[in-house]
């Protein structure tokens, strides 16, 4: 904490302009792609067109007689450069399978886009035309799709050096899972599929390298979410000493989890910028990025949810099957075990099993996608109690108040043996009801049911948890994960009063420079205005687990935090020194230093900066130097929670959903700076709306992407969303001294299965108890349809 | 993404344009507006050698009256200034209603009526429209001009009776005065998207009952289509027979099957749809 146990707020929880947006929005933005250097040569890959093949020969002499072509090579070719695959840090299991992951495939190819050559020229036209001078041999293998299929005896291998389709079958058991299920009243089963997302940052991936020049430094600019992970992970895949190389993620326009990973792109620019000496550009199109950058979700859940008599939950049993793709990613087998820990969500049970098995197929590899893991439990757990409910005969919120952990039993270790610091369900709820105005919508619905409208109208409620904050190191290290959880920060104090925060965190969109200055600001009491964020470049912000998965206020904003106390506690003892008082008679606020009980003897941060800087007079116990760094560990993982509720207005006739109201009642904990959560909720609301109404990655049975670019793949716009109201609950977080839980992916989390329970209690009374998403109107009416035949739909 | 190296030609009129696609053959293509042309040169679907951009031939812009009483549109019109043209939105509002729904505002400002026409794409809003409105284009071509009813320009799946030598220079449609409703019911899976269906209904009423019926179909076949049958049940009947006739919708048509609907579901989307265009347009 700060040195006053009510520090003043004159930033932390107000709405602060976002420093970021002026030169983002006023066309002076430094994506990746705008980068250009002296001699720059561009690069094109020639990607598979088949799914699975045999690669019998690459012969890329014809086009390096191409106009302008500098360089091409082949697999082969290139394939003494790399010092091991592409790396996977999270081997879930002892026995987990993961085949060898080069950046360019060298025998086989498996999947569309799995990249089997390289041209290199001197502009990107013509980089790109010689690639269609590349002969490649595919000799065609059978394509593995269905993840079912996959795993049945006899199924084709998805890699031939494999034995099995199967790459892990993880298991955790709490509870007396069997007693649980035996002597259950009654048992709710479904079976929901979680189908495959393409994220579709707004900015493509983009990579530049420079090779050295006068010193041994090579740099690479990457389209990342983790320059600091992507550093260690491409010294190692390409055999660079990591001091000799420097990482830069410079304005990165999205990510969503797609640009937490190394890929083939990454190291294959660094490996052609040494080997050529010359920098190297590559920037992805929309549809070469749809078949070669990570997907999310796709997950077959089945699962069920075994009762008493007074309807508390005694257990819960959930099988996965998780489509890996066709390689294991950089966290790829982890994503479905981070959800091992969710699907229990916020209610009360005995007993709880889990079983993942992770599948290879043809197809893009999966990784991280916003949410990651958390969205797919709380869409199973959250359409599943929907169900339960209808087959017990009560209202979905009393199914949930009677099983939900109540405020007072906080803080509250679940059946899946983690510990939910803060909360409080009632609250955002009871908040929820009254805005959404729950039991008047009730009664236009049962009006609607009675009339025979067309149009039926139905609520979806989603009251979501989900953990976030990623995440204690110790923990992460008894999941088999590869690396910690903490965070770093630097706080340097300028001869001038000036402030600059060095953050290992790694914005691309969220807002960072503005709420770290909010927070450096009132601890060390200087300006807004007076506070510079660095960050994304490995050679001034040295050390860093970067942005994803919520962590970056909740363990970066700590760090901060933590290091500003730390500047202010040398501060103190300076002012303690200068006004000739002891150090237990200064007080700090506001960013001036007096003397207690002589209000006039003091001093401020910035005059003991200079001070500091001159280092005349300073006391002799300490070095003449303000600045602290500070590097944090969570000791638990933060549980943003919230209750969503939804109305749409389903078209029976057309199948069409229009969502109506949409209401967040999100509870993060402390707010830094409300518009940037309101920010964040927003568009975590259209990404899960997207997945319940819109997105799908479909593949046909050759292992063809057939929603391969904005065509085909439905990403909604504002046009095609409600007006969001939101609000919050403030329960704040313990593990934290700011109190805050992360709200980067509580939106997604919490909205899908909300629109989906909406669409489906509008139709149930029409004999519809599912809905396959996304909710399209073909699949609305396809279902009627088979209501109306008699078959439960 | 990129695409392939080609050669570019400005050309200054139409007599230009011409004498373009006369040396280069097939292997030219007009630019108008580039919003269906450019997207598959970049994915490579198509690579002519050479482009002629009819950008700067100002004599192709521009809305007039005919002796005939028809209105006459210039081919490199954009959809925006369609829907502006104060002698479209007096005589020919239908076609503006239509027009305001033809992608979004980006494309609206460079797409061309011409352009959408020559593309021919049965998916795409102005095709029907034109059908149902009984428009023509103006086609011109190295032995002069020539007229091309809508019934007779859309022959099959992106293909047009225009030759490769010729170049749409107008497009007419006839006036339609206040006795006329109409409605277009474009349902797609975003806002901005092509039409999974589109039913354009156009009424003419009289004495409370149905002179006239006119239904334009969006993406029920490999062309555009006029849903004849309800037409003809709908002509000189009551009013609240549009919903009898409209079950008549898919009656000939030959709805494709894609991710978004099956064939089965587009004729049920054409039959409903139908109903609330012609429904509204009578209303």
């Amino acid at each position: 904490m700060t040195a006053l146990d009510t520090p003043p707020t004159l930033n932390v929880g107000v709405t602060r302009l976002r420093k970021e947006d002026a030169h983002l929005v006023t066309g002076r933005s430094n994506w990746t792609d705008n980068i250009t250097l002296t001699g720059l040569l561009h690069v094109a890959l020639v990607r598979s067109p088949m799914a699975h093949a045999k690669v019998s020969n690459v012969d890329v002499s014809a086009a390096l007689e191409q106009p302008g072509v500098v360089a091409a090579f082949t697999g082969a070719d290139l394939a003494d450069n790399w010092a091991g695959g592409l790396p996977c840090a999270w081997p879930v299991t002892p026995d987990m399978k993961s085949p060898t992951h080069l950046p360019l495939a060298t025998d086989e190819v498996r999947y569309v886009g799995d990249a089997v050559a390289v041209v290199v020229a001197r502009t990107r036209p013509q980089a790109v035309d010689a690639t269609e001078h590349v002969v490649v041999d595919y000799e065609p293998l059978p394509a593995v799709v269905d993840m079912e299929a996959a795993l049945a005896d006899g199924s084709p291998l998805a890699d031939t050096s494999l034995d099995t389709n199967k790459s892990f079958t993880w298991q955790k058991i709490d509870g007396e899972i069997d007693d649980a299920f035996d002597g259950a009243a009654h048992v709710t089963t479904r079976r929901f599929i979680n189908q495959r997302l393409i994220p579709t940052a707004i900015e493509p991936r983009s990579v530049v390298c420079a090779p050295p020049r006068e010193t041994r430094e090579t740099t690479l600019w990457s389209a990342t979410q983790v320059p600091h992970i992507l550093r260690l992970m491409l010294a190692l895949t390409c055999g660079v000493p990591e001091h000799e190389l420097r990482v830069v993620a410079p304005d990165v326009g999205g990510g969503f989890g797609s640009k937490l990973n190394v890929y083939a792109e990454e190291a294959i620019c660094l490996v052609l910028a040494r080997k050529l000496g010359k920098p190297v550009k590559w920037t992805e199109t929309r549809s070469e990025g749809y078949q070669a950058t990570i997907h999310g979700r796709d997950q077959i859940q089945d699962v069920s949810l075994a009762f008493n008599e007074d309807n508390t939950i005694r257990g819960m049993r959930v099988e996965l099957h998780a489509d890996m793709g066709a390689y294991l990613q950089l966290v790829t087998p982890g994503i479905p075990i981070l959800g091992a820990f969710m699907f229990n969500s916020i209610y009360k049970m005995d007993a709880l099993s889990f079983t993942c098995h992770g599948v290879f197929t043809n197809k893009t590899p999966t990784d991280a996608y916003r949410g990651a893991g958390r969205p797919e439990a709380t869409y199973a757990i959250e359409r599943l109690i929907d169900e339960a409910a209808n087959e017990l005969g009560v209202e979905p919120f009393e199914l949930r108040e009677r099983n939900w952990i109540k405020h007072e039993e906080f803080p509250y270790t679940t059946i899946a043996g983690i510990e939910y610091d803060s909360g409080n369900y009632e609250a955002a709820t009871a908040k929820a009801r009254e805005i959404f105005g729950y039991d008047d919508l009730r009664a236009e619905q049962a009006q609607r049911r009675g009339s025979g409208d067309p149009v039926q109208l139905g609520i979806g409620i989603s009251t979501f948890t989900e953990m976030c904050g990623l995440a204690p190191s110790r923990v992460l290290g008894s999941l088999s994960y590869g690396a910690g959880g903490w965070e770093h920060a630097s706080v340097r104090m300028l001869p001038s009063g000036k402030v600059e925060v060095i953050t290992g965190t790694s914005p691309h969109g969220q807002g960072h420079v503005t709420s770290w200055s909010q927070i450096a600001a009132d601890a060390l009491g200087v300006a807004y205005e007076d506070v510079e964020v660095r960050h994304g470049d490995t050679n001034v912000a040295h050390k860093g687990m970067d942005t994803y998965g919520s962590r970056s206020l909740v363990v970066g904003g700590y760090a901060v935090q933590v290091a500003c106390d730390k500047v202010v506690a040398k501060a103190k003892k300076v002012a303690a020194h200068l006004l000739e008082a002891a150090e237990d008679d200064i007080e700090f606020s506001g960013g001036t230093f007096s003397v207690s009980g002589s209000p006039d003897a003091n001093t401020t941060i910035q005059d003991i900066s200079l001070a500091v800087f001159a280092a005349h007079d300073y006391p002799e116990d300490m070095e003449p130097s303000l600045d602290s760094d500070a590097t944090v560990d969570p000791e638990n993982f933060s549980y943003p929670h919230g209750t969503h509720l939804c109305a749409t207005e389903v078209d029976t006739e057309t199948g069409r959903v229009t969502i109506r109201r949409y209401v967040a009642v999100d509870d993060v904990g402390k707010v830094i700076n409300p518009q940037i959560v309101d920010g964040q909720v927003h568009g975590g609301l259209a990404q899960g709306i997207a997945q319940a109404l819109y997105e799908e990655a479909v593949y046909d049975s050759e292992g063809n992407l057939t929603t391969g670019s904005l065509l085909d793949y439905y990403v909604p716009s504002a046009a095609d969303l409600p007006h969001f109201e939101t609000d919050r609950t403030e329960t704040p977080a313990t593990s934290n001294p700011l109190g805050v839980k992360g709200v980067g992916e509580a939106g997604t989390i919490a909205s899908t299965p909300a629109v989906i329970n909406a669409v489906v209690d509008a139709l149930r009374h029409l004999g519809v108890n599912d809905m396959p998403m996304p909710a399209s109107p073909r699949n609305v009416w396809e279902a009627l349809q088979a209501a109306n035949n008699g078959g439960a739909a | 993404m990129i695409p392939a190296t080609f050669d570019y030609i400005r050309a200054g009129s139409v007599e230009e344009a011409v004498a373009a696609l006369t040396e280069h053959g097939d292997e030219a293509k007009l630019l108008a507006g580039g919003h269906s042309l450019l997207p598959l040169m970049k994915l490579r679907l198509a690579s002519p050698e050479v482009l002629i951009d009819l950008g700067r031939v100002d004599a192709l812009r521009g809305v007039c009256e005919l002796d005939d009483g028809r209105l006459s549109i210039g081919a490199m019109t954009a959809h925006q200034d369609v829907i502006d043209n104060d002698l479209v939105r007096q005589h020919c509002g239908v076609l503006a209603d239509v027009t305001r729904q033809v992608g979004d505002a980006q494309v609206r400002h460079r797409g061309t009526i011409g352009g959408a026409l020559a593309h021919g794409d049965a998916a795409s809003d102005l095709p029907a429209a034109l059908l149902a409105l009984d428009g023509t284009v103006v086609v011109q071509g190295p032995s002069g001009q020539r007229e091309i009813a809508a019934a007779d320009l859309f022959v099959d799946y992106l293909a047009t009776s225009i030759s490769d030598d010729e170049v749409i220079t107008e497009v007419r449609v006839p006036k339609f005065d206040g006795s006329w409703g109409w409605n277009y019911q474009k349902f797609s899976r975003v806002a901005q998207a092509w039409a999974i269906v589109g039913s354009l209904g156009l009424v003419k009423r009289s004495n409370g009952n149905v002179e006239e019926a006119r239904v334009g179909l969006t993406h029920m076949g490999t062309v555009p289509l006029r849903a004849t049958a309800v037409e003809q049940a709908l002509a000189g009947a009551a009013i609240d027979g549009i919903a009898d006739a409209a079950e008549h919708a898919a009656e000939g048509t030959s709805a494709p099957t894609d991710l978004n609907a099956t064939s089965e579901f587009r004729e049920h989307l054409a039959r409903v749809l139908t109903k609330r265009a012609l429904t509204a347009a009578a209303g």
